[in-house]
């Protein structure tokens, strides 16, 4: 595939209340962003299981982005922070495997900035996009 | 449905008009879909949450004997529970059903992308059908709801939805910080645009609110701690040291006297000179006050970080009243109420820092709350309109509109419209030219947003009194050391020219902002906010005085700038709201619970600190210990199965098998994800 045809694949995994929130928002108020980011909505970004993010890049994601509230936002407290240090920890364990750590990125957007995740769609696919597909599909062609 | 059948699935595509029909093709999303393991039936309407739309689930349920339901619609945060509903009567378990976000998520952000928005359509129903594969029945858990409700702050909003509460038989706790309820209406002279005195308008419903046998003020209190859900929050509230007991806190106490009976004798002897803040700090106020003439209850309050502890005020109370403690403390003290309502009410922005105008640096410079106490007859001068800094009376006076507000120039200034500023400033331009023959008031504005019942008459009412407007930003205030009068210099937009007219007092109209503790609040009952800090709504439209946090209602200005007929308004929808849990007794909450894998719990107990709320225990069972979840305590974040290092706990409706089922949807095509 041409390198200017190619379309990254991005998963993001994003909380009920805030983010999920914040992307409908964003829908809403029209704000157009690229549409290579499928969402799966949890409860809570406390849900995310290290296995989800690892299971993704096996599936050969270019990209996995794990979005909540703000930190002292939480529907459930504390879910997010409790999120991210699994993160933290993620972020380590991708470099380790030869993994570009900016394919995983945390964000946080509230219900209420919409434009936020225009900003943030746009972002996450951008750096995704100069790291090129994933090192893990190339391997299994 | 027997847990072996195999998986049944149908997809319904929505056009919602041409929201989503106009950006992708929905022909090729319900072809796709048919191809999709598991899926039975694909069908497509204009609309699916109408009528004939739920009809097709219903009937498609009937005719195909499905198991599971796929809408690919708009949000779940919408329509979710109206396809449960169609889900159910076409009897299959309500929890059989999956949303496919394709037009907040899809249509309406890539609409000039008609082959991605498409692409991403068929990922997003593939995606859904994954999960749909692996829903199982469940039951929503019923909880028993706690006939009495909360309202914090006790401003006009606060009070009319304490009012409305208790009317409707509920017991009602009514939390306010300061000493008295009353709140920023009871600052105000007149109200716009009837010119109805807002003290004697908003006395009857204090009076209303301190003597309802349902209503129990708690005055000069804090709340310190939230814990629970809808039906059963437990709040913890901190009485802060008044320094008085009343008659029953008297018996309470076990002391001996009748309490403070509000005579002022205290008041009188106390040494200490405070600025009042109920004045705005035009008036002195001593160690030991009321709040203002007509407070509610009336009690007279100690102000412990200016009192010096001379003990006057208890000697001259004497035995027979005994009511003055200088040595209270704070107490704490846990209500449980069924619903909350928060109407935390505002402050001006500290419209100081704006230099340009040059509030505090100028005396003759005020804000509008400092010219309704300055012309409200309880105020410190009577109600005799006179300028700060010689005591003589204004003859020209000039009224900056959107002071911070509609204003992007960061900062302490906001963008949105403070809303009840336009409305005001009229107000006062007319209270001068009633009370002082020959005052002239000029109005710099932007734009009158005169858009409530009569006040665009009201508006045209000022403007034939002869009050006179000059549309244009106002750049600059500057004094006359000498006269101390004070040059407004604006650009005359109309005229197309700068003018500059000299004032014997300038009304600054300031933004409005949020509480100081609003953020703090927030937190602790577990709310969002919008971008500029006020309470975030759960719709703006639909919704606008409930939140996304069941069981918790907003009123006034804490959602958004707001007049008293709005907030009044509001107030009484929130009561509504939340009178309907307590009346109806008891609430369903999603049973989205932790449950632990017996046969894969190694009892490590790691997962017992990650949870929140406590809900999660070790236990001994056969010998072996396991985790138990408390299901009453548990809220579904889910938190703990995102830890468990064995996978031995499972979070119903968001179980791993179905995540990692959506994930190898996504990534294989639908390969993967077979069980």
């Amino acid at each position: 595939m041409a390198e200017k045809d190619w379309r990254p694949k991005i998963i993001a995994i994003i909380c009920n209340w805030c983010s999920y929130a914040g992307a409908d928002l964003a829908g809403g108020a029209r704000v157009q962003y690229p549409p290579d980011i499928r969402a799966i909505r949890v409860m809570c970004t406390g849900r995310v299981d290290p296995l989800f993010i690892m299971k993704a890049f096996q599936d050969g994601a270019d990209g996995v982005l794990v979005s909540g509230c703000h930190f002292g936002d939480c529907h459930y407290l504390e879910g997010n922070f409790k999120c991210a240090k699994r993160m933290f920890l993620m972020k380590n364990v991708l470099k380790n495997i030869g993994l570009d750590d900016n394919r995983l990125r945390m964000t946080f957007v509230s219900a209420s900035e919409g434009a936020k995740w225009g900003h943030v769609m746009e972002d996450v696919v951008k750096t995704v996009k100069e790291l090129g597909p994933s090192p893990l599909v190339e391997r299994k062609e | 449905m027997a847990e072996n059948q195999k998986p049944r699935v149908g997809v319904f595509i929505c056009h919602c008009g041409t929201n989503i029909a106009g950006s992708l093709s929905i022909e090729e999303v319900m072809d796709y879909a048919r191809t999709l393991p598991g899926v039975v039936v694909a069908d497509q309407y204009q609309y699916m949450c109408s009528t004939p739309g739920q009809n097709k689930i219903i009937d498609a349920i009937k005719e195909h004997d499905l198991n599971g339901i796929v809408v690919a619609a708009c949000s779940p945060r919408l329509h979710e529970p109206t396809f449960r509903t169609a889900t159910s009567e076409g009897g299959l378990n309500k929890f059989r059903f999956e949303m496919a976000n394709i037009r907040d998520q899809n249509s309406w952000v890539h609409m000039h992308d008609w082959d991605g928005a498409t692409e991403k359509a068929k990922d997003q129903v593939r995606i859904a059908v994954a999960k749909a594969r692996l829903l199982e029945d469940l039951q929503p858990k019923s909880v028993a709801v706690e006939h009495a409700a909360m309202v914090v702050g006790a401003g006009v909003g606060g009070m009319q939805a304490a009012l409305d509460l208790a009317n409707a038989g509920i017991k009602t706790y009514l939390v306010e910080k300061l000493p008295t309820i009353g709140g920023r209406m009871s600052q105000l002279d007149k109200t716009f645009p009837t010119l109805d005195c807002s003290q004697c308008i908003l006395t009857p419903k204090m009076v209303d609110a301190g003597r309802h046998p349902l209503i129990e003020l708690k005055t000069y209190t804090e709340v310190e701690n939230v814990e629970g859900y809808i039906g059963n929050f437990e709040i913890t509230l901190r009485k802060m040291a008044r320094g008085t007991y009343d008659g029953p806190e008297m018996i309470a106490a076990g002391r001996e006297g009748s309490g403070c009976n509000g005579c002022g004798d205290c008041a009188e002897v106390c040494p200490v000179i405070k600025p009042n803040p109920f004045e705005m700090g035009m008036a002195p106020r001593k160690a030991i006050y009321i709040y203002h003439p007509q407070v509610m209850p009336l009690q007279y309050t100690i102000d412990f970080e200016s009192c010096v502890k001379c003990g006057l005020c208890k000697e001259i109370c004497g035995p027979e009243k005994n009511a003055i403690n200088l040595d209270m403390v704070d107490q704490l003290e846990k209500v449980k109420v069924g619903c909350v309502i928060l109407a935390t009410g505002y402050d001006l922005i500290p419209i100081e820092d704006k230099t340009e105008w040059g509030y505090k640096k100028y005396e003759n410079v005020i804000t509008g709350l400092e010219f309704e106490r300055l012309i409200c007859a309880s105020g410190p001068t009577g109600g005799h309109m006179i300028r700060p800094s010689d005591g003589a009376t204004p003859m020209k006076v000039g009224f900056v509109l959107c002071a911070g507000s509609r204003d992007n120039t960061g900062g302490v200034a906001k963008p949105y419209c403070s809303r009840f500023c336009c409305m005001y400033s009229l107000k006062h331009a007319h209270q001068l030219m009633e009370k002082i023959p020959g005052c002239q008031p000029y109005i710099f504005y932007m734009d009158i947003r005169s858009f409530g019942k009569m006040y665009e008459e009201f508006y045209y009412r000022i403007q034939n009194e002869g009050c006179k407007f000059i549309r244009g930003r106002v750049a600059s205030v500057q004094e006359d050391p000498v006269t101390k009068n004070v040059y407004v210099m604006t650009e005359d937009t109309l005229l197309g020219r700068p003018v500059t007219i000299e004032c014997d007092l300038v009304v600054l109209a300031a933004a409005i902002q949020p509480k100081p503790d609003a953020e703090r609040i927030r937190q602790m009952f577990g709310i969002s906010k919008s971008q500029d800090g006020w309470y975030l709504e759960a719709h703006p439209k639909l919704n606008p005085c409930g939140t996304t946090t069941a069981g918790i209602f907003l009123a006034g200005v804490c959602q958004g700038p707001k007049d008293i007929p709005d907030t009044v308004a509001q107030a009484e929808g929130a009561a509504s709201a939340a009178s309907i849990p307590i009346h109806q007794g008891e609430v369903q909450l999603e049973p989205y619970f932790a449950q632990c894998v017996e046969d894969l719990c190694a009892g490590c107990g790691m997962c017992v600190p990650q949870c929140p709320y406590k809900a999660l225990a070790l236990i001994e069972k056969d010998g072996k210990k396991v985790m138990e979840v408390t299901e009453a305590k548990c809220k579904g974040c889910g938190t703990c199965g995102g830890f468990c290092p064995g996978g031995a706990i499972r979070m119903q409706h968001f179980t791993s098998p179905q995540i990692c089922a959506q994930i190898d949807a996504f990534l294989l095509g639908g390969r993967g994800g077979e069980e």
